[in-house]
């Protein structure tokens, strides 16, 4: 096959994908609204079943928080779902998969299509951020499930690929000499699946502020009753980024290591290098505050929202506007 | 009894109340607790993360002077204020070396002492049990076979499986801890971040780089006068550079000539430097390359291709037909398409006050249209020189300049044979130029390439690396590595020959895990029939 072809084949398939992501998320949307008229019921029970994990937990707030957890969350007990929400989740789950592969073929397509890694543009930086944002919700959700989570992680992949598609739209081509090395795979790829799970964890950390802020709400805030409670949020929260943070930390060092190859120092303040060093130390005091006594589980977490904000400035802003040596967007 | 990692301050626990009045030393005992608190490096984090921001938004000096010097004029109030403010060296002023300063003080004064305490408790044997374990946020109770002593020794045999340690206060417990590693990571990561900096501050001390032009066909000798530009650390001696030398034997540069991509035509694809590497005087020169992301180590540096461009051949002759000028002369390209600034100073061509100068722009590409003279590709396909010439005093005061451009304040440019128009010079290569009134010729030989070539040194990148490593594991171990304590109190059953053992967990804040662990400690309890 020509690389023209290859190329067409990619952006073939990244249209399915995101055909497919979007029925995903209409089904994940489904999901929630099945929960809307059940409310009552469900509201009822998890307040009962919260009560009695008070009372096994016997005092301490770890207790609580490991009862919790190991016992099946109030919101997620299977007979507990409404059947309309069951189907449409079952259909979103399928469909969540069958995107995520899809995406994943047209990032390899890409790839031999410029016989190289496909990581080398804004565009490619969309679609592979895309790509390691669903493939964490995915792999995730075999584990545990996530049904309540997949309209918030679908709605901005999607997004994200739409912008990716038009502004950000770059031909395939080869890469300038100073991209053309092996760090390049290393650094920029750790960095994209690292990025993926901050994003997975921002959007955990906004339903954890929405669900203690509106948790107890009536109107459209009912929905929150299909998620797991906040101190389970707040929870998970911490749980995706300690596995990011360490990965964004090689990031800053892979990215050092292949500068010195590169330009001849591992270190130039050049734009690029300083966003990712705000976002590690935002990050950072995100973790720091989590354990710093006066300060609240809420207040912390708005760190590490804002750490996503730096990640999100980082990757559309700084990419396009500042003038620095990493000036390769392509556009 | 709390299980935190945290730096449960023994100093701020110590005297909080008791100091009705602050002394000079209690004062000063109070700003260091607060410096090392907790709460303070978390403010200094995020103060950081604020105060690296600028540097990223307006241009940085250091990185750009050009375009700094060019920013502050377009902004004729806030330009100047910014500049005294430090806003275009961020990250060498003083407020944010501030910021980073207290941060690491915070971090020796945070670090050390929990050292000292971790240390301890690493040798320390773990606590005695509660008297109730049933208070614990986990607990179990099981009954077993076998008397309680039989039990209790199965019970520390379990545990230390489980990798813990164990301990018995009395005949009828057990105490037993692990994930001491936890702790370790922690402390080793702050303090690998300790040997970042010094790793970063030792390669500024002793670390230079220098940058040097050459043409394909000349040899750089490693001296400092042979750099064009060289930026040594303070504590660096400049004398003892090592005396390696390389020549350009050729210099390979291609081009996308593809016209299809959106902003690719034209763009570079790949650079590699051809070098003959005399390690010393006398040495064998060895064949070796320099490319972009293949950088050549020298010994004492490395030597790095970071830019490229034409240095075309230029002779110049006076009157009579003698050479006063021939050489390979470095145009700096300006745009991607190598849009060439230079200059040729003609320094021997007569006494000060008739020096010949000529500025004007090398074009590999050329085109001369009502835009005016520019290049259209970066590789040599039609290239031409545009210069004007000058008349006059080519250094006044003798000042130092730069070789790329002439300081013309002491010259007056030269008009065409007919007097009515300033002179404009035109020549491909091989073409020869007549200067009017007799002022001799300019002849372009021919064009060569010439690299950009930097050589730099930091002895303490190492350092800076290992630590970094470091601090990457110490991290992991932290972040992954949960502290338990686990207790164990056996009693006679009510049943001749079997004994209750009731088992309670204690972890650091929430540990979803600690039931688990209590099921695997009994499990394995259950395993040992004996
Ligand atoms: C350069 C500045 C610093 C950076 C980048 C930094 C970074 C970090 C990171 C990423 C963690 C998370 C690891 C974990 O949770 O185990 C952490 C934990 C911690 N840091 Fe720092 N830190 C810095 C300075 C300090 C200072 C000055 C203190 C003392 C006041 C401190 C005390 C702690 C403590 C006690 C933990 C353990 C938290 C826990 O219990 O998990 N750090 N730090």
């Amino acid at each position: 096959m020509t690389h023209e072809t290859l190329a067409t084949y990619a952006n073939l398939s990244l249209y399915s994908a995101m055909a497919v992501l979007t029925l995903s998320m209409l089904g994940y949307a489904g999901y929630l609204a099945g929960w809307l008229p059940a409310r009552d019921d469900v509201a009822e029970s998890a307040d009962v079943a919260d009560r009695a994990l008070v009372a096994a937990g016997g005092g301490s707030s770890l207790g609580e928080a490991a009862s919790s957890l190991s016992a099946e969350v109030p919101g997620t007990v299977e007979p507990e779902v409404p059947l309309r929400a069951r189907k449409a989740g079952g259909v979103a789950q399928t469909f969540a998969i069958l995107g995520t592969v899809l995406l994943a073929v047209s990032a390899a397509l890409r790839g031999l299509s410029v016989e190289r890694w496909p990581l080398g543009n804004m565009f490619e930086f969309g679609v592979a951020s895309a790509l390691f944002t669903m493939l964490v919700f995915v792999l995730w959700g075999l584990r545990r499930d996530l049904r309540w989570l997949g309209v918030f992680v679908v709605a901005p992949v999607l997004i994200l690929l739409g912008l990716a598609n038009t502004v950000w739209y770059t031909e395939a081509a080869e890469l300038m000499p100073s991209l053309k090395s092996i760090w390049l795979v290393i650094h920029v790829t750790v960095a994209t699946i690292s990025v993926g799970l901050f994003a997975v964890g921002f959007v955990v950390a906004l339903l954890y502020l929405a669900q203690d802020r509106f948790g107890s709400e009536r109107g459209v805030w009912r929905v929150l009753r299909a998620l797991p409670e906040g101190r389970v949020l707040e929870r998970l929260t911490y749980g995706l980024h300690i596995i990011s943070f360490p990965l964004w930390t090689f990031t800053l060092i892979a990215g050092a290591i292949w500068a010195r190859q590169a330009w001849g120092s591992y270190w130039n303040w050049d734009p690029k290098e300083v966003w990712t060093f705000i976002i590690w130390v935002v990050y950072a005091a995100y973790l720091h505050a989590r354990v710093t006594r006066g300060w609240r589980r809420q207040s912390a977490t708005w760190i590490a929202v804002a750490g996503f904000a730096c990640i999100i400035i980082n990757y559309a802003v700084v990419n396009v506007y500042f003038v620095g040596q990493h000036s390769y967007s392509g556009l | 009894m709390s299980l935190s990692t945290q730096p449960k301050d023994p100093r701020n626990e110590r005297d909080d109340v008791t100091q009705p009045t602050l002394g000079p030393l209690g004062l000063l005992r109070f700003a260091w607790r607060q410096l090392t608190s907790m709460r303070t490096a978390l403010f200094l984090l995020l103060l950081l993360a604020i105060a690296a921001l600028p540097g990223s938004i307006f241009p940085q000096r250091s990185i750009d002077a050009v375009r700094t010097t060019d920013w502050i004029a377009r902004h004729e109030t806030a330009g100047p204020i910014l500049d005294r403010l430090g806003f275009f060296e961020v990250y060498a002023s003083p407020w944010f070396a501030a910021i980073y300063i207290l941060l690491f003080v915070s971090l020796v004064g945070c670090v050390l002492p929990r050292s000292k305490v971790h240390w301890r408790a690493m040798r320390a044997q773990p606590p005695r049990a509660p008297k109730r374990l049933e208070r614990l946020a986990a607990h179990d109770s099981v009954e077993v076979d076998g008397t309680p002593d039989e039990v209790l020794e199965r019970v520390r045999g379990a545990l230390k499986s489980g990798r813990f340690r164990t301990h018995s206060h009395d005949a009828t417990t057990v105490s037993a801890e692990k994930g001491y590693l936890k702790e370790t990571g922690n402390l080793a990561f702050h303090l690998a971040l300790i040997g970042v900096i010094v790793g970063m501050a030792w390669g500024h001390l002793l670390g230079w780089k220098g940058d040097v032009i050459i043409p394909v066909g000349q040899t750089f000798a490693n001296t400092v006068a042979r750099y064009d530009t060289i930026s040594p650390g303070p504590l660096v001696d400049v004398s003892e550079f090592e005396p390696f030398s390389m020549t350009l034997t050729d210099f390979d540069a291609q081009f996308e000539t593809d016209v299809k991509g959106k902003g690719q035509f034209g763009s570079p694809r790949d650079f590699t430097a051809y070098v003959d590497f005399t390690k010393e005087p006398g040495a064998e020169p060895e064949k070796k390359v320099i490319r972009v992301n293949g950088p050549l180590e020298t010994g004492g540096g490395t030597a790095f291709l970071l830019g490229n461009g034409y240095a075309p051949h230029i002779t110049v002759k006076d009157a009579n037909g003698k050479v006063t000028y021939s050489e390979s002369t470095p145009f700096l390209a300006q745009d991607n398409f190598y849009t060439s600034v230079g200059a040729i100073k003609v320094a021997g061509a007569g006494p000060v006050g008739k020096q010949l100068g000529f500025a004007g722009l090398f074009l590999p590409t050329a085109v001369l249209d009502d835009q005016g003279p520019r290049s259209v590709f970066p590789d040599m396909l039609e290239p031409a020189l545009a210069l004007s010439a000058f008349e006059g005093d080519l250094f006044p005061g003798g000042r130092p300049q730069s070789v790329y451009s002439l300081n013309t304040s002491e010259m007056t440019q030269l008009k065409n044979k007919e007097g009515s128009d300033l002179l404009r010079i035109w020549l491909t290569p091989g073409q020869t130029y007549t200067l009017p009134g007799g002022q001799g010729s300019i002849t372009f030989d021919g064009v060569d390439r010439f690299a950009g070539i930097s050589i730099r040194s930091d002895p303490g990148k190492e350092l800076t690396l290992v630590s970094s490593l470091v601090a990457l594991l110490g991290l992991i171990l932290s972040l992954t590595i949960r502290r338990r304590r686990v207790f164990v109190r056996v009693a006679p059953a009510a049943e001749e020959g079997r004994t209750v053992v009731s088992i309670g967990g204690l972890a650091k804040d929430d540990d979803e895990g600690m039931g688990d662990e209590l099921d695997d400690v009994l499990t394995r309890l259950k395993e040992r029939r004996t």
